[in-house]
């Protein structure tokens, strides 16, 4: 079981990343026609966009958001526990240690960045440092210490980058819209449709895409949870991880909407946030995923030993 | 043209046989250090043990008996030369460590001194360490015989004579038998390097 929800998951996101770079290609290949009458055009424009963007976030990324929740390095004998938990998962994970963070925050909540794993780091608030205990410490640290393992880091800089271009290739489109740029199209037959449908397009596919980027990231979460449990073979601790950061308490004030993807729960838990549009799955669902696998652990552990 | 396709053909399969050879080498490394892992963290509880001792002696002088037994079992498990002989020591080891922490229990004093708790948690990191040191082993160990026994892997597994390699298990009945690791290449077939089994005796 948390075999099969690993290769589920992670079969489930590359499925995304499919269709949304298939989207993404649709968009600029449309934009071209309509703009230059050649949908290669837009096609080269759009990996243009995405390589430059891409290239910024993936080098600078890391010390931008570590900076930007005011992290500083954890001491080895005050976050003694910490370290320790860092060092186990780096063995059971065969990856190198990263860089342990602070930052002052009491909500409990951690993120890990970096762009490969030789050059990541794993940032903690103080909260839950606290709040947690060894066991769930080591559950939330397996989740993001997956995150490393699985190049999430990458992907999600993938993705943002995809729905980047989408965004300004189709501003490009508008902007000719309204300044009724180069395209004679407009006098052929069926310009008007031509016109309808990018303008629908024009409207709908930055939403589009963000709908799936966020699809992305929850099933990123999703394979991070399923990672941890096989991680740490112990399904039950993150879960009460995750019961114990879900509990409404102070509300964190180092988040924001840059950082939000990244945290191990999202911060602004606002009812109003539609689930379409969260980073992260209902913290239920994920639960009720680590709680299946933990049901299956002590038969997939016996299966182990029996197979021998 | 059918020349080319041939040619075409040859050169993917020469492709595949490199790139799954190279995989099969590497995994059978990363067995060896994994390995090697388990033992460092073993070292490591070997190490740490004196100083628990002393670091509890002073509170517990009515359980000499217990740490006297903890100390034993750790040089025997150090001086511990054949295999059931170190999973024999071992596993006095662990019982013995048991029964101090079991004692710990009855002396409030231990439980609200600094040096102590460090010492623990110096400990539960050190036996936590072993065990992931030992799963990862597992997991590096399943993932090359999943990649020597799956088509089309175990095509190129037979030719350079690839061979399973055994789990890391532990005994809870009787002993716990530490596997003693051979992971040399096969002297017989110097070009092929050949899986010597973990051999356990």
């Amino acid at each position: 079981m948390i075999y099969d929800a690993v290769a589920k998951n992670k079969r489930n996101s590359i499925l995304l990343l499919f269709f949304m770079t298939l989207f993404a290609c649709g968009v600029c290949w449309f934009v071209g026609a309509y703009f230059w009458e050649n949908g290669i055009v837009g096609l080269l424009i759009g990996f243009g966009i995405a390589a430059i963007s891409a290239f910024t976030s993936y080098y600078a990324g890391d010390s931008i958001v570590l900076s930007s929740v005011r992290a500083v390095k954890a001491s080895p004998i005050q976050y003694k526990v910490l370290h320790d938990v860092v060092d186990e998962m780096s063995i059971a994970s065969g990856l190198p240690k990263p860089t342990v963070y602070v930052f002052p925050d009491l909500a409990p909540n951690a993120f890990a960045t970096g762009r490969d794993p030789e050059h990541s780091s794993v940032a903690v608030s103080e909260g839950l440092y606290r709040q947690l205990d060894r066991a769930e410490l080591q559950g939330v640290i397996a989740h993001e210490m997956s995150h490393i393992q699985n190049r999430d880091i990458l992907f999600v800089t993938m993705v943002s980058v995809l729905v980047g271009a989408v965004v300004i290739i189709s501003s490009i489109y508008r902007t000719s819209l309204w300044f009724g740029g180069g395209s004679r199209r407009r006098n052929d037959k069926g310009g008007e449709l031509f016109a309808i449908i990018g303008l629908l397009l024009i409207i709908f596919a930055p939403l589009a895409g963000r709908i799936i980027q966020m699809a992305i990231s929850r099933q990123r979460e999703f394979l991070a949870d399923s990672s941890a449990a096989y991680m740490t073979r112990n399904p039950g601790a993150l879960a009460s991880a995750l019961r114990k950061i879900s509990m409404p308490r102070s509300k964190s004030h180092v988040s924001n909407a840059a950082v939000n993807p990244l945290f191990i729960a999202e911060p602004f838990k606002g009812v109003n946030v539609k689930e379409l549009f969260s980073t992260h799955p209902p913290i239920e669902k994920r639960i009720e995923q680590l709680d299946k696998m933990a049901y299956s652990g002590s038969v997939l552990m016996k299966e182990a030993t029996d197979a021998n | 043209m059918a020349l080319w396709i041939i040619i075409g053909l040859v050169a993917l399969i020469i492709m595949f046989v490199w790139a799954t050879y190279n995989k099969l080498i590497q995994l059978k490394n990363r067995i060896q250090n994994a390995w090697a892992q388990i033992n460092v963290e073993l070292k490591r509880r070997y190490d740490l043990i004196p100083n628990l001792v002393n670091t509890v002696k002073g509170y517990m002088k009515f359980e000499k008996e217990t740490l006297e037994a903890v100390i034993q079992a750790r040089n025997t498990c150090i001086k511990a030369s054949g295999v059931s002989e170190q999973g024999a020591a071992e596993n006095q080891l662990s019982g013995a460590l048991r029964q101090l922490f079991a004692l710990m229990e009855n002396y409030p004093d231990l439980k609200s001194n600094q040096n102590v708790l460090n010492m623990q948690e110096e400990l539960t990191n050190t036996e936590n360490r072993i065990a992931f040191s030992r799963q990862f082993y597992n997991d590096i160990v399943l993932r090359f015989n999943e990649s020597i026994m799956m088509f089309p892997g175990n095509i190129v597994a037979s030719i350079f004579g690839f061979r399973k390699q055994d789990y890391f298990e532990v005994d809870m009945n009787t002993v716990q038998n530490t596997p003693q690791i051979d992971l040399s290449f096969d002297s017989s077939t110097p070009t092929a390097p050949t899986g010597s089994d973990v051999q356990k005796r």
